[in-house]
């Protein structure tokens, strides 16, 4: 059975691509086999057939014809439009690409990775095979493990517009938003979207691992338009991008420990400080560290518990001492 | 063997029709492009058995169009185990790249050429070029989408890490440990360099732990390369970067918090066995690990945003931490 339905679309496609001008589905029913005599029958199997081709990227095209042939549509595919252009690579570029291929292995795209590959190889090139990862000493991947990512690319792709529930962050409940998508970025491993959100009639990114439930369509193909000249790189670079470093701390710390802010910090002063510090009596340090936001920071020293305490500004402190009571409770 | 070669399928799962005639299409091609080969490497190249593959070029060869009088558009034989085909007819040439296996390759270059310590970018920039062309418009909405890598501050570090892979030189690292809040002294010998969600590892026999370890580079504090030579052992893992980075041991210890709305980001930024919707915004988080450290810092830092709900011991822990720290602030 899918034999013979394999054989059909394997006909199909000789067929289409051997002639110059339009066939009319008739002379197609003629020349391939496989496609019943009754006419509605085989007009549903045909009108299969011409789908499955399109979504494997056969680039089917429809024409008038001559009235003499008794109807008006006709089908044929060009060789040109067909055929993957010519491609011929050196050999580290053939490396370079088989490493390109694996960045995908059991994400998203392999599938799609594999299949370019795939045609590669049937054009006569050779990505392979001693391995470019050992020669390179590198081996980078991607994950998309967010399943919305896979809705998301084919709305980028197909230009149409989505909606979601996203559950924005220390938000109780989901809100549903409707975005035209511009496209997908992986910052610091997360994937973000970013577009218009017609809602707010504004530019919007939103992580990909923060929307609950499904990824809808929720309108035709192609009519997304991103503004001309856009980035979408930039744009959830700009969203995402920490503010100045504008405020100063001044900590006391445990000698030998809290090195996830001494890593930071602008002086050092005490035991551990290099030879210009002076020892302090009980033997910490004191370190001045620059930091954007005081919740952030605050999360940041209360971690260190004991090794690190906050000394100014006051509302800093006031911040540590209030995450460090909510420990207890 | 390249990776990117599609799996043998599990028995019994038969491709579809339009898979099997996608895979025809590059059949012919394939053995056309290269004008004789034989049936064991293509069946290899295919991801076939050479039963599967001697059955694709029975069909490729039965294939007949009337039109008006019979006749078969493809001739082809396989005589001696090697296949030569000698009229392809309109197939000869590989069908272009679609949209989705355009992009696929295209994403993933633009993401190697940000990589760090990648050498060869010249091939790199040639392929994209070359690629771009032959895809035409396919490759069009690849640029909607894309993957940034985080370049480590210390690109000393990386040149002297490359260094050591290069010339298998035993690497001396001083890391910091951020769960643990320490800055540690360990030699390594370097393996590879892992890129895994924008972040770049050095993968190495670690001597101290004597085992394979992954260090973030962002976590280097200082690296030197030494006159010894690498020795990892023959024996020696490697990490499988496509189950993810940290995979939890029998051996772990079983956590169990509770965070609110503003805490749901734990479940973002740390690897979880399982998370549970309590309303609200509320989450249950069960994870492993082989060291509560970390959990007590996260605790401490979350405050009243979360809560340790197992072990007790643990919950003890975090209490006394914050009192300690507290009577730090009461003086």
């Amino acid at each position: 059975m899918s034999r013979r339905k394999t054989e059909r679309l394997l006909s199909l496609v000789v067929c289409l691509l051997s002639t110059r001008r339009y066939l009319t589905a008739e002379q197609i029913r003629q020349a391939v086999a496989g496609y019943p005599e009754q006419p509605e029958a085989f007009k549903r199997m045909f009108e299969r057939d011409k789908e499955e081709l399109r979504e494997l990227g056969i680039p089917l095209e429809t024409g008038p014809i001559s009235p003499l042939d008794g109807e008006d549509t006709g089908y044929r595919v060009q060789r040109q439009a067909y055929e993957l252009p010519e491609l011929v690579l050196e050999a580290d570029e053939a490396a370079v690409l088989g490493l390109a291929a694996r960045v995908w292995r059991n994400a998203e795209l392999a599938g799609a990775a594999a299949g370019a590959l795939l045609k590669l190889r049937a054009a006569g090139i050779d990505t392979d095979d001693a391995g470019p990862d050992t020669r390179q000493g590198i081996e980078p991947r991607v994950h998309t493990t967010e399943p919305a990512f896979g809705p998301l690319w084919e709305a980028v792709r197909d230009r149409r517009p989505v909606t979601f529930a996203y559950r924005a962050a220390g938000r109780s409940e989901p809100q549903t938003r409707e975005l035209e998508p511009w496209g997908v970025v992986n910052r610091r491993g997360r994937w973000y979207v970013a577009g218009r959100d017609r809602d707010r009639d504004a530019p919007r990114v939103f992580r990909l691992g923060r929307i609950a439930g499904p990824v809808k369509f929720s309108g035709p193909p192609g009519s997304v338009t991103m503004p001309p000249g856009t980035d979408v790189r930039e744009v959830v670079r700009t969203m995402d991008s920490s503010p100045p470093r504008e405020h100063t701390a001044l900590l006391r710390v445990r000698p030998g420990a809290a090195f996830g802010l001494r890593r930071y910090a602008t002086l050092v002063t005490g035991p551990d400080a290099a030879a210009t510090g002076t020892p302090a009596a009980d033997g910490w340090d004191t370190i001045s560290v620059q930091y954007s936001g005081t919740s952030w920071f605050a999360d940041q020293v209360a971690s260190f518990g004991a090794a690190a305490v906050v000394l100014e500004p006051p509302d800093l402190r006031d911040a540590v001492i209030r995450r460090l009571k909510g420990a207890l409770a | 063997m390249s990776d990117a070669t599609p799996r043998k399928r599990a028995g019994n799962t038969a491709p579809t029709s339009a898979e099997r005639l996608q895979r025809l299409l590059a059949l012919v091609p394939y053995v056309v492009s290269r004008k004789a080969v034989g049936l064991a490497d293509t069946a290899d190249a295919f991801g076939l058995t050479e039963r599967e593959l001697v059955d694709d070029l029975n069909l490729l060869w039965c294939v007949e169009l009337r039109n008006p009088d019979p006749y078969c558009p493809i001739d082809l034989s396989y005589e001696g185990g090697e296949i030569v085909v000698s009229q392809a007819e309109s197939i000869g040439r590989p069908l272009r790249l679609a949209v989705d296996e355009a992009s696929a390759l295209l994403i993933a270059l633009r993401m190697l050429a940000d990589v760090p310590g990648l050498e060869d970018r010249s091939a790199l920039s040639r392929v994209i070029a070359k690629l771009e062309a032959a895809a035409g418009e396919a490759a069009a909405p690849s640029a909607q989408v894309a993957v940034q890598v985080e370049r480590p501050a210390g690109d000393e570090a990386l040149a002297q890490i490359r260094d050591a892979l290069a010339r298998q030189r035993r690497l001396h690292l001083r890391y910091y440990v951020p769960g643990r809040d320490e800055a540690t002294e360990r030699d390594v010998d370097p393996m590879r360099l892992l890129v895994v969600e924008g972040r770049t590892y050095l993968e190495g026999w670690c001597r101290r732990a004597d085992g394979v370890r992954l260090f973030r580079l962002d976590r280097v504090l200082g690296v030197q390369v030494l006159d010894t030579p690498a020795e990892v052992p023959a024996d020696a893992q490697p990490v499988d970067v496509d189950q993810g980075l940290f995979r939890p041991s029998d051996d772990d210890v079983h956590v169990v918090l509770e965070v609110s709305a503003n805490g749901r980001w734990v479940a973002e930024d740390y690897p979880t066995e399982s998370v549970t919707e309590l309303g609200e915004g509320r989450l249950r988080v069960q994870l492993r690990t082989p060291d509560t450290r970390w959990v007590r810092r996260l605790a401490l830092r979350l405050g009243e945003d979360g809560r340790i709900v197992a072990p007790d011991e643990l919950r003890t822990q975090v209490r006394d931490d914050a009192t300690a720290a507290l009577t730090a602030y009461a003086s």
